[in-house]
């Protein structure tokens, strides 16, 4: 059963009738309905390509946030071999919203490290949504410590609607947390890659994607502030959601132009959810690409770099 | 005294000095509800002087506090570009920039300074709550790197008083990379064997505590100061549940291991020459020989306007 976004509906209609012209056919076979259904067929195939042609930047928050888009553990399974996880931050808990290990990527040995938001009920709840505590941000920071000890280059997948807001959380130090994770990704002298692969949440999101190169694929985004909570702030009001993810320029195409982003990996037709294992393998190539790019340089040039990439950022404005 | 002040004394005024007097001479404590004489209030840092309850000061007065005799240079801060996403909510971002520079009479939330304290060479840089929440853009990046960078030139410490609701959210995702952006200013401190010292005051809450806020060599917080990431307002919608008794104020952090200490603002500027001349490996500071501020000086130290340029005095 495909999960239809709200602006998908037209869509679900027609392909939900193919799909009961193909059930009928299969109970009666003297009726014939291919070609209705073939008709079908492409008007829903051209109807997803308009969809898709232009989504606004609400539309984009929908998809990056689509349940069945592909999430960090397909991406692990899917191109990383020999994965093994490590767990723990060595000082409270292991915070599964946050999974990490060993792997290697075309037989070279890298860490891996990415927020799982998990896929059904009782994984999300076990993953807590992708929402990481500070335990998460400390299992990380002690993931990239032994990464760059050992000469291993980092790849992080970011998907988290942001840091868990509870009171445990607070109390443990979630914003130091953050802070020294944003700080550990400065001070690596090995390469440094990270994907935006669904939400890129605010502080949460920039703990690991302090990179030497930052992708993102083609419908996630990444912001500040979630829009209901734009909007709920500078609107008073959360249903301005629309006008809030507009005005915060937070698709690929925008943080692309303002030079916050390295580049845009392209998602297959209708979005990641309708073709992961494409989309899986384009964000491998990118990887792959993005980190031979940095091989033979040395630590201090890697460190050199990647402060040298913030410390200009957003020299520019969008109107450049 | 109560009574006095706050019906009798204002009664008085209204009717002697209805023409002359300012409408703002008393102010009224928002903790106690005691009626404060302005003068009295700013000789004590704005702090209640009946409950001790800290409320808001502005950089400027704050560094005429700190810095020996109120003397200090400003820094100068690279100004970024303006309105970069050119964001609109109900009001366009130059407008509310410019109720705000009206308002306060400030250019941005952020104010970088030099001089001395206790004889003491240090840079300062404090963020201004009344300007927007003090919310960091890219000014507020800008200024902390501006700060560091002259902190690193003439080998100074850096003490950094911060106050903000958080990242300025009409500047997207260029306000979040303050965050990677301020972190690297404060690695040029830590390379550079300086001390950073933060002080944290009312409020300190979201991108700016997941920072620089929170990687200062010593933390130092004002009573009662709200220190978060996320609200408590967002934390009770998401857990729904009543949150203790004075959760995440100065006090709760310090008990929760996150600060180390957390002192009155009227005995800030004597603790951080203390912890800074130890830090630096200098003879301890002779009390006596310390010009401490004079009630004087809390008068502008230069018109405003007219501020001595970055290194026009005091190097």
């Amino acid at each position: 059963m495909t999960h239809y976004l709200d602006f998908e509906r037209p869509l679900a209609e027609i392909e939900g009738k193919a799909e009961e012209l193909r059930a009928m056919a299969r109970q009666n076979e003297e009726m014939d309905i291919e070609e209705e259904a073939a008709a079908l067929d492409k008007k829903a195939a051209t109807l997803l390509k308009d969809l898709y042609k232009d989504l606004t930047p609400w539309r984009k928050c929908q998809v990056a946030r689509h349940p069945e888009r592909p999430h960090c553990r397909d991406y692990i399974n899917a191109l990383f071999t020999e994965f093994t996880p490590l767990a723990g931050d060595r000082n409270f808990a292991d915070d599964h919203a946050v999974m990490g290990g060993l792997a290697r990527l075309d037989d070279r040995p890298v860490m891996v490290i990415g927020h799982e938001k998990g896929n059904d009920t009782k994984s999300r709840i076990a993953h807590n949504f992708g929402m990481a505590r500070p335990e998460g941000y400390r299992k990380a920071i002690r993931l990239m410590q032994m990464a760059d000890r050992f000469g291993l280059p980092v790849i992080t997948l970011v998907d988290t609607p942001g840091a868990y807001p509870g009171k445990g959380a607070e109390e443990r130090g979630q914003s130091e947390a953050i802070a020294r994770s944003t700080e550990a990704c400065l001070q690596m002298g090995v390469p440094l890659v990270s994907v935006i692969i669904g939400e890129g949440g605010s502080g949460g999101a920039v703990a690991f994607a302090t990179a030497n190169k930052v992708a993102m694929l083609q419908h996630s985004v990444y912001s500040v502030i979630s829009p209901e909570g734009c909007a709920s702030i500078l609107w008073k009001d959360a249903e301005k959601m629309r006008e809030a993810a507009e005005a915060l320029r937070l698709t690929a195409q925008d943080l692309h132009k303002l030079g916050v982003i390295d580049r845009i990996i392209d998602e297959p037709l209708g979005g990641a959810h309708r073709a992961p294992e494409d989309t899986i393998a384009r964000v491998g190539r990118t990887l792959t690409d993005m980190l031979s790019a940095l091989d033979g340089k040395d630590r201090a040039t890697l460190i050199a770099e990647r402060r040298r990439k913030f410390l200009d950022m957003g020299s520019k404005g969008l109107a450049a | 005294m109560n009574w006095i002040s706050n019906y009798v004394r204002p009664r008085i005024n209204s009717i002697f000095s209805r023409r002359e007097v300012p409408e703002n001479l008393w102010t009224k404590c928002d903790s106690c509800g005691t009626m404060l004489f302005h003068r009295e209030l700013s000789e004590n840092l704005n702090v209640c002087t009946s409950c001790g309850h800290h409320m808001a000061i502005t950089p400027r007065d704050r560094f005429r506090a700190l810095f020996d005799g109120g003397v200090f240079a400003e820094v100068a801060v690279p100004e970024p570009v303006a309105d970069p996403l050119q964001f609109r909510d109900q009001k366009k971002y130059p407008d509310r920039m410019k109720a705000a520079q009206k308002a306060t009479g400030e250019k941005e939330a952020m104010l970088v300074a030099e001089g001395e304290i206790g004889r003491t060479a240090i840079v300062a840089t404090a963020q201004d709550f009344s300007f927007m929440g003090g919310s960091m853009g890219m000014y507020v990046g800008n200024a902390i790197i501006a700060a560091a960078e002259r902190a690193v030139e003439r080998k100074r410490p850096l003490v950094l008083f911060s106050a903000a609701g958080g990242a300025r959210m009409q500047e997207g995702i260029l306000s979040l990379m303050q965050m990677p952006r301020t972190t690297v200013a404060v690695q040029m401190l830590k390379e550079a064997g300086l001390p950073y010292i933060v002080v944290l005051t009312n409020p300190t809450t979201g991108g700016v505590t997941a920072s620089y806020a929170m990687l200062g060599d010593v933390q130092i917080a004002e009573p009662g100061a709200l220190i978060c990431f996320a609200g408590p307002r967002v934390i009770e919608q998401t857990i729904r549940e009543k949150l203790p008794e004075g959760f995440q104020r100065a006090e709760y952090l310090l008990d929760h291991g996150m600060l180390d200490r957390v002192t009155p603002r009227t005995k800030m500027r004597d603790e951080l020459i203390t912890i800074l001349r130890m830090l630096l490996r200098e003879p301890p500071a002779v009390k006596g020989d310390l010009p401490a501020p004079e009630p004087a000086v809390l008068e502008p130290a230069t018109p405003p306007g007219d501020t001595p340029e970055d290194g026009a005095d005091k190097t």
